[in-house]
Order: structure tokens, then C-alpha cells, then sequence
């Protein structure tokens, strides 16, 4: 009988443990976004492909309907990388103690997530009132900005936790007069009557980054795997002025071309590595990171063993935000550095 | 030789039996979550035992440090509310209709064909439609739980009052009750304790509603909470709220056998001599 248990946990603790040796076999997973909407393209055009032959690697290219939950699935040791925004590569990897890389920067939303209110036109207004977001996410983090800006704090209104997939119906109900969201859901409530967007992302520009999070045990081991991505991320970037591609990353999240387009407006994609390089280099990324990370510590979500919100190391080019001794996210520019010199 | 059906194990046996799949259960885990805690002493997908004893010290024994309340027991407040409210009332629409459907056949050509067809209609796939009527608040939760169980114990509470024997209400007929008092003499007490094993039953599809209604939207409550702290995947708060809530439904689900047992021993001496 001990044998046996013995045996059936061993299976399940080697079945459950994320196995960071070197492999030649590596798995990326993204969700619908419109700024990971490449990842898709990538993978039915080829490109990936192509480019793990080049480095004598494979890739599997997964798409997760659920966006929590693929950042679960990475942190968890199933994916080797994951697509994800700066907020909460640092809330869910760093903080479960999964050193991760941002390889690859790829956007930064700028004005693609919003807060709108239903027959008021400034921010000033929401006082004492409901909103509706979905919790503790970048949407939270935006209206946290946005009530600072004008002097307010989340003490001054109720948050309501709402499902992002029930958002655009929940706003059609009388009791909701303000919600906090993100495209294609804002575009849908801003084309409502009587619905004004008063604060977006464009206020705070470079805030809300849109990264490839990746295993910093595995990109040490494997750079291959780090190269062949970003080789392949780059050329696809090349091939987004053409409307066929455009189209094609359309239909794959369910709009048409002029949808996509309008997302792609409000949002400041990466074409070139060399822009992607010198905005990681920034003296306003280490700022913008202490920001988010004191905004997940007062909301608790940077972990039960953080005493404050320099907990966690966070390490870009212009210096480690945090805890130099426990750094677990890495913004690293040196592979975007080789794309953007044509070394790959 | 005993025949393998006819094997009946001894009380000690019977306990051992039944204890030990719960072990076997927390021996798995528990080696499964020090394998993982090992290799990465922040990983969140299996917390070792003490890292949710903590956490249920810091939900349910410890002032929040933003609100000053205690979340855990708020939660649970909350989460009971609305589904004793929601079950109470789902079993009166079914107790009343169910009975009127049953004993009226005029009732019954109007109403029937509508409850079945209401109760095949899956509630969460017309959530659109319940926030527009009944808006996003408590209303809108609790109205949840009722479009999803109260069908079903309609339905059942019809088909019980059917098999009613025709005798015995012909017979009371003859004595010179009227159709309302056949209803309360009759029918009423007989149906009672269906009613009871019907909510029973559908218990398990209110707390799935309920979870579903409070991860929609909602400012409290068991599922809130365990959909908010996924998505920095607590798991040594969601694994603790996981067995709460299978505490309380035991709970609910116990005390009202016990309620029928007490209130219609009749009933249960009946079914125990079939």
C-alpha cells in the first residue's frame, strides 16, 4: 500500500513540477487582444515555425480563451511564456516566486482601456458613485490613476466586482453608471447614447505595457528559444502595414478590419525593435513599475510574505525597483537589442 | 461462502472504510504540494497545510486591513443570505404552483406546458436578459437561484400530487370536503415532505448559481471572493472557501433531512418499510 502511494505521488509531483532543463520542445501561450493578435498570425502564416527551424527548436503557439487563466497555466510551469500587461506579470508569476523575463515589448495601451460614465462628462463626477470593473485588474489600476489625478481616492466611490464578459450588458441595466473597461468592450459602451469616456489610458501614457512574459530559468538555458521568438515577433511586425494580415488578425478576434484598426489606434504597438529597446531603457519604466507596485500592495495582491511594496525586485536597464536580493521580473531589452541590430 | 453482495463489513470496518479515501485524498496532497513548495517556496498552485491555516487566519480571524471587517465571515453573511432567501422562496413558488398544477386540471392545461418548457431553459444562458429586468444587485442574485431551482420542484411537486391515489380523494369527497379542503387535509401533508427532499436535491444547483450570480457581479460573497483572489491565484484562500462552502451545504442538507424526520416521521417510517 505505501508502495503504491509512494509511486502515484511521485508520478504526480513529477507530472506537476515545472521542469526548466534544458528541451528543445517550448510552449507560449496568448489570449485575444489586439496587440497579441500577431502571436495568431505568427502561428497560422508560419513565421513561428520558420523560425524555430532556424534555431534547430519547436514552438508551440497556444491560444487560452481565458486571459487570468492563461497567466495561471504559466505561472503554474505548464507554458514556457505567456502574453500579459506589466501589472500583472508582477501580481501573479513574480509575486508565486516564478522568476520571469519581459522579452518582448510590444505595445503600450494608449487609450485602450477607459472610464465611462453615463450621462456625466468629467471624472470629478464619479464621487460616491458604483463602478463596475473587474477587480484588482489593469481596469482597477487605471481608475486608482485616474481618481489620484483629480484628487479623489478609491474611498470615495464602491467598486463592484463585474465579470468582463457580462460588462456590456451589465452597463445596459439602469443601477450601472459607471464602469471601468478595456477594447473592444469600451468601444461598445462608448457607442452607447449618453456614455462618456473621461479618462483613459492615453492620460497615462506607457503605463499599461502589453508584454511576452517568458521563464527567466528557461531563456537562460535556451536563448534559442528567446531569439527564434523575438525573430519571429519582429517579422511579424514587418508585415503589419499590409491589409491582408491586418484583416486576418481581424477576423481572428471576431471584428472586421475597420474594428481592429480603430483598437490598433489606441493602442502605441512596437513596429520597430529599436523604438521597443529605447522604451524599456526609459527612466519612466522603473517609475511607472513603482507605481503599479504600490498599487498591488495596498490592494494586497503582491503576496502574503510582502511587509512592503519594494517586496519584489523588479529589474529594468535604468535600475532594480524593489528588492535587489529578490528580483523576479526582468525587463530584459537584450534580445530586442539583437533584432533591432539584425544579429538574429 | 458468502456471496461478494451479501458481505456486510462490521461497524469498525464500516468508519475505516470510510475515513480512509479522505486520507488517502490529504496524503497525495500533501506530498504533491511539498514536492512543488521544494523546488519554489512562493508557488501558489498547492500551499502547504500551514500556508492555509495562515490564510484562514488572516480572512476569517483578522481585521482587514482596508475595510476593518472580517472578509471571511462578511462573505459567508452574504452568500448564506442570499441563498436561503432564494431556496425559501423557490420552494414556496414550487409548494403553491406545484400543488394548484396538480389538483386542478384546468390550472394545469394552462401552466404546465409552460413551467417545463421554463425549466429547460438554462438561466445562465439568458443572463443578458435577467440583468436588464432584474438589474445587477441582490435582486438580480437571488432571482437567479429561483429561475433555476423553482421549475424544477414545480415539476416535481405536480407529479407527486398526481400520484396521489384517486381514492383517497374521491374518498374525502364523499365525506363532504371541499376541493379546498382536500387540498389542506389531503394533499398539504402529504406533500410536505416531498417538498423537503425535492429542495434537497436542488440545493446543489442554487450554490452553482449562486456562485455563478456572485462572479458576475457582485461586492461580497463566497464566490466573489474565490473568483477575485484567482486572479492572483490564491489558492491557500480559494482551497479553504472550497471546503466552507462544502461544509455549508452539507449543513443545509443535513438539517433538512433532520427537519422532515422530525416533522413527518410518518413519512420516513413509510418509506423505510418499501
Amino acid at each position: 500500500m505505501m508502495n503504491v502511494i509512494k509511486i502515484v505521488t511521485l508520478t504526480l509531483a513529477l507530472l506537476t513540477s515545472a521542469n526548466a532543463f534544458a528541451k528543445d520542445k517550448f510552449s507560449i501561450c496568448w489570449s485575444i487582444y489586439v496587440g497579441w493578435m500577431p502571436w495568431e498570425y505568427g502561428d497560422s502564416s508560419g513565421i513561428i515555425k520558420k523560425w524555430a527551424d532556424k534555431y534547430d527548436i519547436e514552438i508551440d503557439v497556444v491560444q487560452i480563451n481565458d486571459y487570468v487563466e492563461s497567466i495561471n497555466q504559466y505561472t503554474a510551469g505548464q507554458f514556457d511564456g505567456c502574453s500579459m500587461t506589466n501589472m500583472d506579470a508582477l501580481t501573479i508569476p513574480a509575486a508565486s516566486g516564478v522568476d520571469s523575463t519581459a522579452l518582448i515589448v510590444g505595445d503600450f495601451s494608449n487609450g485602450n482601456d477607459g472610464v465611462v460614465l453615463k450621462g456625466k462628462k468629467s471624472l470629478k463626477d464619479i464621487k460616491n458613485q458604483k463602478v463596475n470593473l473587474v477587480e484588482l485588474s489593469v481596469s482597477h489600476y487605471l481608475l486608482a490613476r485616474g481618481l489620484e489625478s483629480v484628487g479623489l481616492s478609491e474611498r470615495n466611490v464602491k467598486v463592484v466586482n463585474t465579470s468582463d464578459a457580462d460588462l456590456v450588458a451589465a452597463y445596459s441595466t439602469s443601477g450601472v453608471t459607471s464602469v471601468v473597461t478595456w477594447n473592444p468592450l469600451l468601444s461598445e459602451i462608448t457607442s452607447q447614447p449618453k456614455s462618456y469616456k473621461v479618462f483613459d489610458s492615453s492620460d497615462i501614457p506607457g503605463e499599461i505595457i502589453d508584454l511576452m512574459v517568458v521563464n527567466t530559468k528557461t531563456l537562460k538555458n535556451n536563448p534559442k528559444f528567446g531569439k527564434a521568438l523575438v525573430g519571429a515577433w519582429y517579422e511579424i511586425m514587418s508585415t503589419m502595414s499590409n491589409k491582408k494580415v491586418l484583416t486576418h488578425m481581424a477576423e481572428a478576434s471576431a471584428t472586421d478590419l475597420a474594428g481592429y484598426q480603430a483598437q490598433l489606434d489606441t493602442t502605441k504597438m512596437f513596429y520597430s525593435a529599436a523604438d521597443a529597446v529605447s522604451f524599456t531603457q526609459s527612466a519612466a519604466l522603473p517609475k511607472t513599475m513603482k507605481y503599479v507596485a504600490k498599487f498591488s500592495f495596498d490592494h494586497g495582491i503582491l503576496g502574503d510574505g510582502a511587509v512592503d511594496e519594494n517586496f519584489i525586485g523588479i529589474e529594468t536597464p535604468e535600475g532594480v525597483v524593489g528588492d535587489k536580493s529578490n528580483i523576479k521580473l526582468r525587463f530584459n531589452p537584450s534580445f530586442m537589442q539583437m533584432a533591432a541590430d539584425g544579429k538574429l | 461462502m458468502k456471496r461478494l453482495m451479501n458481505i456486510e463489513p462490521s461497524r469498525f470496518w464500516r468508519t475505516f472504510l470510510t475515513i480512509v479515501p479522505f486520507i488517502v485524498i490529504i496524503a497525495l496532497y500533501w506530498s504533491a504540494s511539498d514536492a512543488r513548495l521544494a523546488e519554489n517556496p512562493n508557488d501558489k498552485l498547492l500551499p502547504s497545510f500551514t500556508q492555509i491555516s495562515s490564510a484562514i487566519d488572516r480572512m476569517a480571524f483578522t481585521e482587514n486591513k482596508r475595510t476593518g471587517e472580517y472578509l471571511f465571515w462578511q462573505d459567508s453573511a452574504a452568500s448564506l443570505y442570499r441563498i436561503l432567501l432564494g431556496i425559501t422562496i423557490s420552494a414556496a413558488i414550487g409548494l403553491i404552483i406545484g400543488l394548484i398544477n396538480g389538483l386542478l386540471p384546468g390550472v394545469r392545461a394552462g401552466l404546465s406546458p409552460l413551467v417545463t418548457i421554463a425549466s429547460l431553459v438554462p438561466p445562465m444562458a439568458i443572463l443578458p436578459i435577467l440583468f436588464i429586468t432584474f438589474g445587477l444587485d441582490e435582486l438580480a442574485k437571488v432571482m437567479l437561484i429561483i429561475i433555476g431551482t423553482a421549475p424544477v420542484i414545480i415539476r416535481d411537486m405536480q407529479s407527486q400530487v398526481m400520484q396521489i391515489p384517486k381514492e383517497q380523494l374521491i374518498k374525502a369527497q364523499t365525506l363532504g370536503a371541499s376541493t379546498w379542503l382536500v387540498t389542506i387535509r389531503v394533499v398539504l401533508p402529504q406533500i410536505m415532505p416531498k417538498l423537503l427532499a425535492a429542495v434537497r436535491l436542488s440545493l446543489g444547483a442554487a450554490w452553482l448559481f449562486l456562485i455563478a450570480a456572485e462572479a458576475i457581479a457582485a461586492q461580497e460573497g463566497l464566490g466573489y471572493r474565490i473568483f477575485l483572489v484567482r486572479r492572483y491565484m490564491a489558492m491557500d484562500v480559494i482551497l479553504p472557501y472550497v471546503a466552507w462552502i462544502t461544509v455549508l451545504a452539507f449543513a443545509m442538507d443535513f438539517s433538512l433531512k433532520k427537519m422532515s424526520q422530525v416533522c413527518f416521521p410518518w413519512y420516513h417510517h413509510q418509506e423505510a418499510s418499501k
